[in-house]
């Protein structure tokens, strides 16, 4: 049997820790009252990953307002166009934060608002085409000073 | 109660041009999660639609949750196919609802 060298268990200790990690970094799973708002707002059909840029700050020092934009890809015609955008934080006592509906007339699927956000956590998006494909986005959001209660 | 929503969008654009237009409105938004000081909690009042309509035609809309931050800020894009009016308005809790009205004109 070959000993293991230092490099090598380097390595081996790396892959550990980013297989513990794994399950953080990728898709968390949505639970609770954010999965219900998914749900209602899906048909309980999975959307795909992709197309959506959502723009949050990574540390967020006051969960009061915290910006948050959102830049979908569509050409944005009569014939395919974004509809509906809904906009979740898994961790807050109400998962909804908004639903964004865009038209043909909107000319882009662009929008930014400042939610609130009671501790670090999850945002997601979900966007549904005008075909009824759907996409999501997740980002997490470091809150030092939490925006709800008090 | 209410001041006077602040609109800022271009006063005229080409053909076919999106331009962007950014809202801001003044409002407490109490979210119903806050307490007062004798523990009582106090009751949500927020603005739950905002709704834009270009000519009578739909623009965009957004329903709105207590997760939005006080005098929410509302940014977003719209195509200008011809000269007319904007129509903006925040729906309220309680009924009331804020209106604002941007005319936009073609570039000459």
């Amino acid at each position: 049997m070959r000993a293991i060298n230092r490099r090598q268990a380097f390595a081996l200790g790396g892959g550990f820790v980013m297989l513990t990690l794994m399950p953080i970094a990728a898709d968390a799973e949505v639970t609770g009252d954010a999965a219900k708002w998914i749900e209602t707002f899906t048909g309980g059909k999975p959307p795909a990953k992709g197309k959506i840029a959502l723009d949050l700050p990574e540390i967020a020092e006051n969960g009061n307002t915290v910006p948050l934009s959102i830049n979908i890809e569509s050409p944005m015609t009569a014939d395919a166009y974004v509809k509906d955008v809904l906009i979740i934080a898994d961790g807050n006592p109400n998962a909804g934060v908004a639903t964004l509906s865009f038209t043909p007339l909107s000319g882009k699927a662009e929008a930014s608002i400042r939610i609130r956000l009671a501790t670090t956590q999850n945002v997601i998006a979900v966007a549904k085409m005008s075909d009824g494909s759907l996409f999501m986005e997740q980002k997490t959001v470091k809150v030092t000073i939490g925006g709800c209660g008090g | 109660m209410a001041d006077k929503p602040r609109i800022k969008l271009p006063k005229e654009a080409a053909k076919g041009e999106v331009i962007q237009i950014k809202t801001l409105v003044s409002h407490v938004m109490e979210s119903g999660q806050r307490k007062d000081a004798q523990g009582k909690a106090i009751p949500r009042k927020i603005i739950n639609k905002f709704a834009c309509e270009f000519n009578g035609k739909p623009v965009f809309s957004c329903a709105l949750e207590p997760a939005i931050s006080a005098n929410p800020y509302v940014q977003f894009d719209a195509r200008v196919d011809e000269a007319g009016t904007f129509k903006f308005s925040w729906t309220d809790d309680d009924g009331t609802v804020i209106t604002a009205e941007e005319k936009i004109a073609f570039k000459a």
